[in-house]
């Protein structure tokens, strides 16, 4: 028994088949508990008011968009390396949903810097490289969808992302340099000292868990339609070919 | 290598539009700055550096699909790919000399062009050094754009849309050695940076190119 077994398009459909329900069921869940905790039931930050509760879906996002990316690196490796097909088509299928976590931390980030930092956009180093990253999607769903053969596609893309994780890495560098910070540092870590309080701490927590969810049952779901299209598209060929 | 590079670089300069378009273009872009904000020298002394990188960038951009299509049309990719002569070393070669093309020029032309711009003068040498170290790497990751959409009808969009963000680090080191040279700053630090960036490119990414090459003429 080994975890390549799971590279059997076969074998991947029934096991996830079974695994979805059960992920989109906790994930909502995980959600509802996080996000509701989260407004209604943590007290106010004493300097940033109310808006501090747009940290249950900015940071989970802004989590979920970089490991989105890591997870198509990933992917693109194991299809360059193994040839997997089920690989190429979860990064491919992973791609629009990491897409709009960085727009949702984009988008949740600027509705609260405008009250905060008294503007919705600054070229600070993290925002700057986040919208790089948002860049870099971009460009790796336009190369899936420009290329008509799949093989040839999927293969294109693997190479990009390599090319481009290591880019995007140097970007997230390269703009320290270039100006500034006005982000605060990380506010979650697994060392207690900068952490935020246990109030915000716990309900966070669930709504990161809620999202590596919901990501994990998009992942999922995307992989077993783009399976379905493939095989539609086998079956369509066949019956043209007799 | 040495037939292959020069021929490429004939059919650059013979051939028509690649060779002086990118110049051309660079030298419209910088005039073009002027008129939209304005004839001030404070100003435009200030963001002089900037707009030269970007200059630079953007005329690299614009002959990135010649490197491989007219290649790839009339079938001399297929004969460089079972050549003796690894893909490797073509994708580095045609990197070369689209750098001889359109970074070499582009390097000569910027600090006349800086002038116009009225660029402080202590910039110049800076300006110089950032573009010939930098300009390379441009040149190396837009043959690796250009080898992924090799095989595409319409590839023109969609490579500035796949190198752009990859030319950002490079635009951030040389622009800012520029302006910190403007600005009397030691500037050798984003020098060094940028040097390394190229550096890097060059080992890395023939392979890249060269691998996406073989995809496309699979």
């Amino acid at each position: 028994m080994s975890i390549w077994e799971y590279a059997n398009p076969t074998r991947f459909m029934q096991t996830s088949g079974k695994l979805l329900p059960a992920v989109s069921v906790l994930s909502f869940v995980c959600l509802v508990v996080g996000l509701i905790w989260g407004f209604f039931f943590t007290p106010d930050d004493y300097r940033q008011g109310s808006t501090v509760k747009i940290i249950y879906l900015h940071v989970p996002s802004a989590l979920m968009a970089i490991n989105g990316w890591l997870m198509m690196l990933v992917t693109s490796l194991i299809w360059l390396v193994r040839r997997h097909h089920v690989s190429a088509l979860a990064a491919k299928a992973a791609a629009p949903v990491g897409l709009t976590m960085t727009i949702i931390a984009l988008v949740t980030g600027a509705i609260w810097g405008q009250p905060m930092w008294g503007t919705y956009w600054a070229w600070d180093p993290r925002l700057t490289s986040f919208l790089i990253l948002f860049l870099f999607y971009l460009g790796y769903m336009a190369l899936w969808a420009a290329i008509e053969n799949p093989d040839t596609a999927a293969d294109l893309t693997a190479v990009l992302c390599l090319v481009g994780s290591v880019f995007a890495l140097l970007s997230r560098y390269a703009v320290n340099f270039w100006n500034q910070g006005l982000h605060q540092g990380a506010s979650l870590s697994l060392d207690k000292e900068e952490n935020v309080a246990d109030v915000f701490f716990f309900p966070l927590l669930v709504a990161i868990a809620g999202f590596v969810l919901l990501f994990l049952a998009l992942v999922l779901l995307r992989t077993r339609t783009e399976i379905r299209i493939r095989r539609a598209g086998a079956l369509i060929a066949r019956e043209r070919l007799s | 290598m040495i037939a292959l590079l020069r021929r490429d670089l004939k059919l650059a300069i013979r051939a028509g539009g690649g060779f002086g378009l990118g110049l051309a273009f660079f030298l419209i872009l910088v005039v073009l700055v002027p008129f939209g904000v304005g004839p001030e020298s404070g100003i435009l002394s200030r963001i002089a550096p900037g707009i030269l990188w970007v200059g630079a960038l953007l005329s690299c951009l614009l002959s990135l699909d010649r490197i491989f299509q007219l290649d790839y049309e009339d079938g001399t990719l297929d004969l460089l790919a079972t050549a003796p002569l690894p893909l490797e070393a073509a994708a580095t070669l045609k990197a070369l000399s689209h750098w001889l093309t359109t970074g070499l020029p582009l390097t000569i032309a910027a600090p006349f062009l800086g002038v116009l711009l009225s660029m402080p003068s202590e910039a110049t040498l800076w300006l110089v050094a950032s573009l010939a170290i930098g300009t390379p790497a441009l040149s190396m990751l837009g043959t690796f754009g250009a080898a992924l959409t090799v095989g595409l009808k319409r590839g023109g969009l969609l490579v500035s849309l796949l190198v752009l963000p990859l030319y950002m680090p490079t635009l951030i080191f040389g622009a800012e050695a520029v302006s910190r040279g403007a600005q009397g700053l030691p500037a050798t630090t984003a020098l060094l940076f940028l040097a390394a960036i190229t550096a890097g490119c060059a080992a890395l990414l023939p392979f890249a190119s060269a691998a996406a090459l073989r995809m496309n003429l699979r």
